[in-house]
């Protein structure tokens, strides 16, 4: 096992904002790693590191052992990017997208095509190959997106926030592609927001918060320290009444269950830990802003692969 | 685990290369958006339509006002095409689009490369569309080939540094509408120059400026070049402005792309 990617005493401040404080991390080659963290924890930043797009001001970086500074285009051989704003072309088709990436990529014409149509059909959007992406839903806009970066496999891909903002059909469908790719050998750097993002896709997990690593480890090893699920009960109008944490045994449950005693409960349900749950475990406190709708969206989707 | 057997690192592609891929793809853009295309050619037309028949009686009633207007209606028409590319670039800038190609192994400015030398290439067609229009309206120019010649140069390179002035301006802006509102400003400067009336009719303290103004040698040139007029030393003022804009231009847009590197 090697390290293909290593950060060491990274910093990184945009104006007087701090946004990384000497971080160290390392990813194991053909592993998928997953950067856990709030919006503003500084998850872009890392990956605009690794991706060459902004140099650390202090501490270095390396993917596949070339620096991200000096040997700049080494690394850009050996990545690809796929950006949370959807870095496709609007104005042309899902088709012409891939075939000027194609060229882009130094990719023979003949190949470029073979490519295009394979890609197209494994990402599902031979229908709509010769639509302009403006048209596209912000599902179809990710696949292409990914067929993008997957014209050459390279050895390490970067997905920062894959998924934010799709439907539960759309997000499951790129967790099947992005669970594809490592087993085809890729190292994948990902970032998120779902802490069931990161237990469904990687082997480890390091959560992020305020440009520091709060904690790190395999998403069992994390999921030990939040617990199980957690027992939520609601009155008639679906208003949250209470939530208890359970262990993940019966015992446990029985017990949470026990202390559920109103009257006016109308349905009780079990939804898997939020990023919230993991940051009161980790950190001892709530996160900085927790977006009501985020933890929903987390305990809405919560089927176990 | 499997080990990394089957990923391959990208080749390094060359600016030639990348740039053909992106001059592709700005043509494609401009076949998509026809309306800007039939705008660059209808705008200017109007204009010489309106000040040949609306002023141009006033300006000189012989009817001879089409000869000395053209010069200017040709910049001004490459102006309005240029300016639609600050748009472009901004809204590039504005998407991840740009970030994607800066983190893969090639230049990724040649990406305002292509698209400059396209929309130089469209601003090309529609003045040559001009020029016809300005010809079944009256324009009889005096021009031989090699005076032709002279203008088609002179006219090149002033599409050529206004388009990479825009593109800069593009890079500078903070979005889309900002450049369209910049680039509006910019095209008020042939008002004031030698474009529409002689400098000796504007006011005393205005002159000075018209007679600065980077514009006046340059239809100065072509004015002369086309009805045979002398023009003196002003291609040497007019070749001297184009150069010194287009080096300002592409020194501008390569600082602006560079330090917008990874913000967005």
């Amino acid at each position: 096992m090697t390290a293909t990617i290593a950060l060491r005493g990274v910093s990184k401040s945009f104006g007087k904002t701090h946004v990384l404080h000497e971080l160290d991390l390392t990813v194991e080659r053909g592993t998928v790693f997953a950067l856990l963290g709030p919006n503003g924890a500084g998850k872009t930043t890392i990956i605009n590191i690794l991706s060459t797009l902004v140099a650390p001001d202090a501490g270095t970086a390396s993917v596949e052992g070339f620096d991200v500074v000096r040997d700049r285009d080494e690394v850009k051989r050996r990545i690809s990017l796929t950006g949370q704003s959807a870095a496709v072309d609007e104005v042309l088709t899902g088709e012409e997208n891939l075939r000027m990436m194609g060229r882009l990529s130094g990719l023979a014409r003949a190949e470029t095509a073979s490519r295009t149509g394979e890609l197209l059909a494994r990402f599902e959007l031979t229908d709509a190959a010769r639509k302009r992406v403006k048209t596209y839903s912000g599902g179809m806009r990710r696949r292409l997106d990914l067929a993008i970066s997957l014209l050459l496999t390279p050895p390490v891909v970067f997905l920062d926030e894959p998924t934010t903002g799709l439907d539960t059909r759309s997000r499951q469908d790129l967790w099947a592609i992005i669970r594809a790719l490592a087993d085809g050998g890729t190292t994948i750097f990902l970032t998120t927001q779902y802490l069931e993002e990161a237990d469904q896709l990687a082997d480890r997990v390091a959560v992020l918060e305020g440009g520091r690593i709060v904690a790190e480890g395999t998403p069992a090893e994390l999921k030990a320290r939040v617990g199980g699920e957690v027992l939520a009960l609601h009155d008639a109008d679906g208003a949250l009444l209470r939530e208890v944490p359970t262990d993940g045994t019966l015992a446990g449950l029985r017990r949470a269950i026990d202390q559920l005693d109103e009257t006016d409960a109308a349905s009780v349900t079990l939804r898997t830990p939020s990023l919230d749950d993991v940051f009161l475990a980790v950190t001892g406190s709530h996160l900085p802003t927790t977006n009501a709708d985020e933890r929903e969206l987390v305990g809405a989707d919560s089927s176990k692969g | 685990m499997t080990t990394a057997t089957t990923t391959t690192a990208r080749p390094k592609l060359s600016a030639l290369t990348s740039t053909g891929a992106f001059i592709h793809r700005s043509y494609l853009h401009t076949l998509r958006t026809p309306d800007a295309l039939v705008m660059a050619i209808a705008l200017p037309t109007i204009l010489m339509v309106l000040f040949t028949f609306v002023f141009g009686g006033a300006f000189d009633p012989s009817g001879g006002y089409v000869d000395y207007v053209v010069p200017g209606i040709i910049l001004l028409c490459a102006g309005f095409g240029a300016s639609s590319i600050a748009v472009d670039v901004a809204g590039d800038m504005a998407t991840g689009i740009i970030d994607r190609f800066r983190t893969m192994p090639l230049r990724a400015s040649t990406v305002i490369t292509g698209n400059v030398i396209v929309t130089v290439l469209r601003n090309l067609v529609t003045t040559a569309i001009v020029i016809a229009v300005a010809l079944a309206l009256g324009f009889r120019p005096s021009a031989g080939p090699l005076e032709w010649f002279g203008v088609f140069l002179l006219v090149t390179g002033y599409i050529l540094a206004i388009t990479y002035l825009f593109a800069a301006v593009g890079l500078a802006s903070s979005s889309p509408e900002a450049a369209n509102g910049y680039g509006f400003i910019l095209l008020f400067v042939p008002y004031i120059s030698s474009a529409f009336v002689p400098i000796e009719t504007m006011p005393d303290w205005l002159q000075p400026i018209a007679q600065a103004n980077p514009l006046t040698p340059i239809i100065e040139t072509i004015r002369g070049l086309l009805m045979g007029t002398d023009f003196g030393t002003q291609g040497w003022w007019a070749i001297g402005w184009i150069a010194l804009i287009l080096g300002f231009a592409i020194v501008w847009s390569t600082w602006l792309f560079a330090r917008r590197s990874g913000r967005r």
